[in-house]
C-alpha cells in the first residue's frame, strides 16, 4: 500500500502591496491523501443444487417472471412457474432463495432499485401465499444494473423488466 | 477588490465558446473537454513560471488549464515573457494587450528537497499586486500545487472558493464488464481505483470530511452499503440488512447516514450510525421512498416518492414527520441533490421522454432545464455550488459533464473505451 501525504504549506497568504519574495511564517495544512489503494470485491463460491432444479426439462429450470411496463404484477402466465418453486421450497424447508428483482435502463438507478424492489416483493409475496416460509426468501434488487439484454430498445427493455428465482448456492 | 474585478468582468461582452482542451489520452484516461463558456470572461495572462523547466511548466499549464475549464476566464497568451512573482510588470504594457489580471510565479527547489512554488496575481487597471502566496509540495504533488494557486486567484477575482483542488469519484465499467470506482483530481488527472468488482458499483457519496466513500455495492448478488476509507482501504459494511440496501448520504455532521432499506418490504428511508449501528426508520408513507438527501444545516431530507401517483421530490423533517411536496412541473422528477448554500435544488426531470438536468430555486420556486440531453442522472454539486456534475450518455457511451448553475458553461469528462458513470463531487480539502 503505497500512501503518499502532500504537505501544502501556504508560506505568507497575503502579499497584496508586498513586492519581495514570499515569505512569512509556515501555516501547515492538514495531509491530504492522494494515493488510494485498489481493493478487489469477492465472489462467492457456487455448490451443487439438486437435479431437478438444473433440468432443462423441469420446470423449476425456469427462473424468470416478466413484468409489464410500470407493472409490479406477476402476470397469470407466471403463475405455474411461480407455484413449482413454492411447492418445492413447501417440501424443501432447507432451501432458500433470492429473489432479484429487475427494471429496464430509463430513468434514475436508485429509483429503479426500488422499483425492482416492488417486483422482487411481488414475487416473494405470491410465494408466502403458497406456503413458503419468510426465512427461505430473500427479495432484493438489483435494479437497471444487470440487464439480461443489453439492446436499447422495447424488445430489450421487456426482457431486463424481471424477476429472478436464485437457490442458495447459486448467488 | 474582488468586487471590482467583477464589475469589470461583467461589463465584457460574450465570446466564442467551444475551447478544446487537454486532447491526447495515451492511456484509458478522463479527458476533458469545453463544451460551451460563460456570457463574459476575465481577460488574464499567466506567464511562463521561473525556474527549472520542467517544473515550471508543469505548474503553469495546470493553472491555465483549471482557469481555462471554468469558461469564466479569457486566457491571453503571453509568450517568452520573462517574469516572476517578483518582477515588477509592465501595467501599460499589459493593458495594451488586454489583460485585466496577470500572474507570474517560479517553482524553486526548497531547503529541505521539496519544491516551491510561488505566485503573484497583479490587479493590471489598478496596476496592483492582489495576492500571492508559496505552496511546498515534493515533485509528484506538484500539481496539487498549481490547483492551490488556481483556487487562490479564483477566489480572489471572483470571490467565491475555487474546486480545483477537489476531488471527484465515479464509476467506470469497463469492456470487459468490470466495474472500478475511480477517485481522481477535479481536472480529472491522478486518477486511481479505490474498489475493483465483478459486480456493479453505485451510488458513491462523499463523507463530509472528503476521507470516506459511502457506495452501494453488489457483490453479494444484492445490494449492500459499504463504508471505505480511501487512505487505507479499509471497507466497512454499514447496511447488509435483509433485502435491499442501498442510497446512502451522508449528514452534514459526519456521523449519521440516511439509507434506504427494504428490510420491512418496499423501499423506506431510515437513519443510521456510520458504523451501522442504531438503524431508525424516518419514513412512514407505504409507497416507494428513496433518495435522500440532507438539507446542509441537517434539519431536512429531500427525497423521491411515489407516494402522489409518480415519482416526485419531496422534503421531510430529518427525524420524519409531514413531507411537503417540492416539484410540480412534469411527472417523473427524481434524484435530489441540495446545493451547499441550501437554495438551490438540482435534479433529474423527464421532458418529452428525456431525462435532464434541473435546477428549482427554492426561494423564487423557478425552475430551470439546464441540458438538452437525453440521459442525465446522478446530479452532484461542486463544493462552491458552481457547478453540477452528471452522468450522460453521447453516442451511446456513459461520460460525465459538468454543468453550471446558469447552463452556460459545460465540460465533458469521458474515458475512451468505457462507460463513466455515478459521479460524486467531493468537499473542499483543508
Amino acid at each position: 500500500m503505497n500512501i503518499r501525504f502532500a504537505f501544502l504549506l501556504p508560506l505568507a497568504l497575503l502579499l497584496a502591496g508586498c513586492p519581495s519574495t514570499p515569505s512569512g511564517p509556515e501555516q501547515p495544512d492538514a495531509p491530504i491523501e492522494t494515493r488510494v489503494p485498489t481493493v478487489n470485491a469477492g465472489s462467492v463460491d457456487g455448490r451443487d443444487l439438486p437435479n431437478e432444479l438444473r433440468d432443462p426439462k423441469n420446470l423449476l429450470s425456469q427462473r424468470s417472471v416478466y413484468f409489464d411496463y410500470n407493472s409490479f404484477e406477476v402476470k397469470r402466465e407466471y403463475q405455474e412457474l411461480v407455484s413449482a418453486h413454492a411447492r418445492f421450497l413447501v417440501a424443501n424447508r432447507q432451501h432458500r432463495i433470492l429473489v432479484q428483482g429487475h427494471t429496464d435502463e430509463r430513468g434514475s438507478r436508485e429509483y429503479n432499485l426500488a422499483l425492482g424492489q416492488k417486483r422482487a416483493d411481488a414475487v416473494r409475496r405470491v410465494l408466502t401465499v403458497l406456503g413458503v416460509q419468510e426465512e427461505q426468501i430473500e427479495a432484493v434488487s438489483l435494479g437497471e444494473e444487470k440487464p439480461k439484454n443489453e439492446g436499447h430498445d422495447e424488445l430489450a427493455w421487456a426482457e431486463n423488466r424481471r424477476g429472478d428465482i436464485l437457490y442458495r448456492g447459486e448467488y | 477588490m474582488a468586487g471590482f474585478f467583477l464589475n469589470r468582468f461583467r461589463s465584457f461582452g460574450a465570446l466564442a465558446c467551444c475551447v478544446g482542451f487537454l486532447a491526447a489520452p495515451a492511456r484509458a484516461e478522463l479527458v476533458i473537454e469545453i463544451t460551451g463558456a460563460g456570457a463574459s470572461r476575465l481577460p488574464i495572462a499567466v506567464t511562463d513560471f521561473a525556474g527549472e523547466a520542467e517544473s515550471a511548466r508543469l505548474v503553469a499549464s495546470v493553472v491555465r488549464g483549471d482557469l481555462e475549464r471554468t469558461g469564466m476566464f479569457n486566457m491571453l497568451a503571453a509568450p517568452g515573457v520573462a517574469m516572476d512573482e517578483s518582477s515588477a510588470p509592465n501595467y501599460a504594457d499589459w493593458k495594451y494587450r488586454g489583460a485585466d489580471a496577470l500572474v507570474a510565479g517560479s517553482v524553486a527547489p526548497s531547503a529541505d528537497g521539496r519544491q516551491e512554488a510561488r505566485f503573484r496575481l497583479y490587479d493590471i487597471n489598478r496596476g496592483l499586486p492582489l495576492v500571492g502566496s508559496a505552496y511546498l509540495a515534493s515533485k509528484p504533488l506538484l500539481r496539487l500545487a498549481g490547483h492551490r494557486i488556481s483556487d487562490a486567484i479564483y477566489e480572489k477575482l471572483l470571490g467565491e472558493p475555487g474546486v480545483f483542488s477537489t476531488r471527484i469519484a465515479f464509476v467506470v465499467k469497463n469492456a470487459s464488464k468490470s466495474y472500478e470506482l475511480h477517485i481522481a483530481d477535479a481536472d480529472g488527472q491522478n486518477e486511481q481505483t479505490a474498489l475493483r468488482s465483478k459486480e456493479p458499483i453505485i451510488s458513491p457519496a462523499w463523507s463530509p470530511d472528503g476521507a470516506r466513500l459511502a457506495y452501494v455495492s453488489f457483490e453479494n448478488k444484492k445490494p449492500v452499503i459499504y463504508v471505505h476509507s480511501l487512505a487505507t482501504g479499509k471497507r466497512a459494511v454499514v447496511a447488509n440488512f435483509k433485502g435491499s440496501n442501498s442510497a446512502p448520504a451522508w449528514a452534514p455532521d459526519g456521523a449519521r447516514l440516511a439509507v434506504v432499506l427494504s428490510r420491512d418490504g418496499g423501499s423506506q428511508i431510515f437513519t443510521i450510525n456510520a458504523d451501522g449501528s442504531n438503524a431508525r426508520r424516518v419514513s412512514t408513507a407505504n409507497s416507494i421512498n428513496t433518495e435522500p438527501f440532507f438539507s446542509p444545516d441537517g434539519r431536512f431530507l429531500y427525497f423521491t416518492s411515489d407516494r402522489g401517483g409518480s415519482p416526485q421530490i419531496y422534503r421531510a423533517g430529518a427525524s420524519g414527520g409531514d413531507a411537503r411536496r417540492v416539484t410540480f412541473e412534469g411527472n417523473y422528477n427524481v434524484s435530489p441533490r441540495v446545493s451547499p448554500d441550501g437554495k438551490k435544488l438540482a435534479f433529474i426531470t423527464r421532458r418529452e421522454g428525456a431525462f435532464r438536468l434541473a435546477v428549482l430555486d427554492l426561494e423564487n420556486g423557478q425552475t430551470q432545464i439546464l441540458t438538452d440531453s437525453y440521459k442525465d442522472e446522478s446530479p452532484s454539486f461542486a463544493p462552491n455550488g458552481r457547478m453540477i456534475l452528471i452522468a450522460t450518455e453521447t453516442r451511446g457511451r456513459g461520460v460525465l459533464s459538468a454543468v453550471s448553475i446558469d447552463g452556460r458553461v459545460r465540460q465533458r469528462l469521458s474515458i475512451s473505451a468505457a462507460d463513466v458513470r455515478e459521479p460524486a463531487w467531493g468537499p473542499f480539502q483543508r
